[in-house]
């Protein structure tokens, strides 16, 4: 089952709802290691998505992406409104003109914005960052896609093992960031850029499933 | 939690107005974005530029005007601003001579104005950024974001704005803007924390008679947790590791800087001063210049940070220049 426009649009409404319902967790996971703004700084970013998108009129999946990333990187602020923006941007650009995307165009497009948030975050895998959960989800949703799996199984895929990188980042010390500075302390936490990451796979899936 | 405000997601813009209506001599707002512009810009210069996350005021709004910033962006608290509002501000000021971002070193600020950056020199507007990071707290630059921009942001942007407004090129602000950067070192602490409106409860706790040492001007934790002391020993703790970062030698000039983070009184900002003069006339560091006051801070925190810089005549010149803005003022 590819995605088309309308399924992009339904991907994103549940991605806010479910950042909007999760705004608290994830400020309380910042405010352990970070400045107590994450969930705040993404529930305003997708709050204005989605009215953008909602208002929006779209022939091509890459369109709501792209008015998702603009709208992220104008609203956000602090480093997830550029990364998350990276994301989408890039992702959108990949997805061209299609209007409808099927597994293996998506894994392509997390691909590319994937590369995008490396090029800009400059983070590795274990610096407990949201690199922590994108990476392996990308790498199994190549892998399920290169199986032929469609979409939402492949996304299935993305979602576990996001989650496992999730809950890998606990013991981790942070090496970017504004958790870095608290060097030794920051183990024993679970990184809210991963965590978000995960919350936004997941709500895709569910907005793909509807 | 208990704040003066209306409702918690206007804070930011209706501090904003109130800066204006109260010091529109000085400074403007940008009509659609959230930016603080100086009054009589564009002017024939170097555009100075700085911005960043809220809730450290007077920080960087209240440096607007003549001999300091000819812009400045708040993000939301603590939350660094986004490339539109850099972008726009840029083209609202520039006179054609180019733009120096002032940048503090955290991981946000440093994507968004360099993604503003990268739209100006699009649009063929020239560009220069210099990134501060002189807080001596964080020791392992290596493994992490790097040294944070703190106390010495307001040093920087005080002698930066003088460069700029004697007629200095891009090159020439910016090499002045690194000389600084390169010459200033801070730390901070804390008592107490600071609360995030939008959180509405304070971001860590701390007990009654511990002090975290290092602190950032956002709350978070820095070198380390210790038992409160004297007001003398925390501050030849502190003075102490600054001293011996850059380092600072027998027969320097400096400018000393005492900076309350917001909660702290007067009385207490002058009496660390007063054990800060000793210290330094104790390593027979000369202090040439001072500045004591809330000039950089994280919103209703007590605690203070200590910032030396060395000067040499440029620098003191520079200094000693008039400026005139909502927050600092002499000579004119």
């Amino acid at each position: 089952m590819p995605m088309n426009v309308e399924q992009a649009r339904k991907v994103f409404e549940r991605v806010t709802e479910a950042i909007i319902s999760h705004k608290e967790y994830l400020t309380e996971l910042d405010s352990a290691i970070g400045d107590a703004d994450h969930g705040i700084n993404m529930s305003r970013g997708f709050t204005k998505a989605q009215e953008k998108i909602k208002a929006g009129a779209y022939t091509e999946v890459g369109g709501v992406f792209k008015d998702v990333a603009m709208t992220l990187m104008g609203s956000v602020g602090g480093a997830s409104g550029p990364l998350y923006g990276t994301l989408f941007m890039r992702m959108s650009m990949k997805f061209g003109t299609k209007q409808e995307v099927d597994s293996a165009d998506f894994v392509e497009a997390f691909e590319e914005g994937l590369k995008g948030i490396l090029a800009l975050g400059k983070a590795q895998l274990e610096d407990k960052t949201m690199v922590d959960a994108l990476t392996p989800a990308l790498e199994a949703m190549k892998a399920a896609a290169s199986n032929g799996e469609d979409l939402p199984a492949v996304l299935e895929k993305g979602i576990a093992s996001a989650e496992e990188g999730m809950k890998r980042t606990i013991p981790l010390v942070a090496k970017k960031g504004r958790a870095s500075y608290l060097g030794e302390r920051s183990a024993g936490h679970q990184d809210p850029g991963a965590t978000s990451t995960f919350l936004i796979l997941s709500a895709m899936l569910e907005g793909l499933r509807e | 939690m208990k704040k003066l405000m209306n409702k918690v997601d206007d804070i930011v813009v209706e501090s904003l107005a109130g800066l204006e209506a109260a010091h529109c001599d000085l400074v403007k707002l940008h009509p659609s974005i959230k930016a603080v512009l100086r009054a009589d810009a564009p002017n024939c210069k170097v555009a100075v530029i700085s911005g960043g996350g809220s809730g450290h005021e007077p920080l960087h709004g209240g440096f607007v005007g003549f001999g300091m910033l000819d812009a400045a962006c708040p993000g939301e608290v603590f939350t660094s601003p986004t490339p539109d509002q850099m972008y726009e501000a840029a083209k609202a000021v520039q006179g054609g001579k180019g733009v120096l971002f002032i940048v503090k070193n955290y991981t946000g600020d440093v994507m968004n104005f360099q993604m503003a950056a990268d739209m100006l020199a699009g649009e063929g507007i020239p560009v220069a950024q210099v990134v501060i990071d002189d807080d001596v707290a964080v020791q392992d630059s290596l493994y992490t974001a790097g040294r944070r921009g703190v106390g010495g942001t307001v040093l920087a942007e005080k002698i930066v704005g003088a460069m700029a407004e004697l007629g200095a090129s891009l090159d020439e602000v910016k090499a002045v803007c690194e000389k600084v950067n390169a010459n200033v070192r801070t730390m901070g602490m804390a008592l107490t924390s600071c609360a995030v409106p939008a959180a509405g409860k304070p971001t860590f706790d701390l007990p009654e008679d511990e002090m975290e040492i290092g602190i950032g001007i956002h709350g978070e934790p820095g070198r380390k947790r210790m038992k409160m002391m004297s007001a003398k020993e925390i501050v030849e703790m502190m003075a102490g590791a600054i001293v011996n970062d850059l380092p600072f030698s027998e027969g320097d000039e400096v400018v000393a800087f005492v900076n309350g983070m917001g909660g702290t009184p007067l009385i207490e900002l002058y009496l660390l001063y007063n054990d800060l003069v000793k210290f330094l006339d104790a390593k027979k560091i000369r202090i040439a210049r001072k500045l004591v006051g809330n000039y950089i801070t994280s919103l209703e925190m007590q605690g203070f940070s200590i910032t030396l810089l060395k000067l040499d005549s440029q620098l003191k010149a520079l200094w000693d220049y008039p400026v005139h803005t909502p927050a600092l003022r002499w000579g004119k």
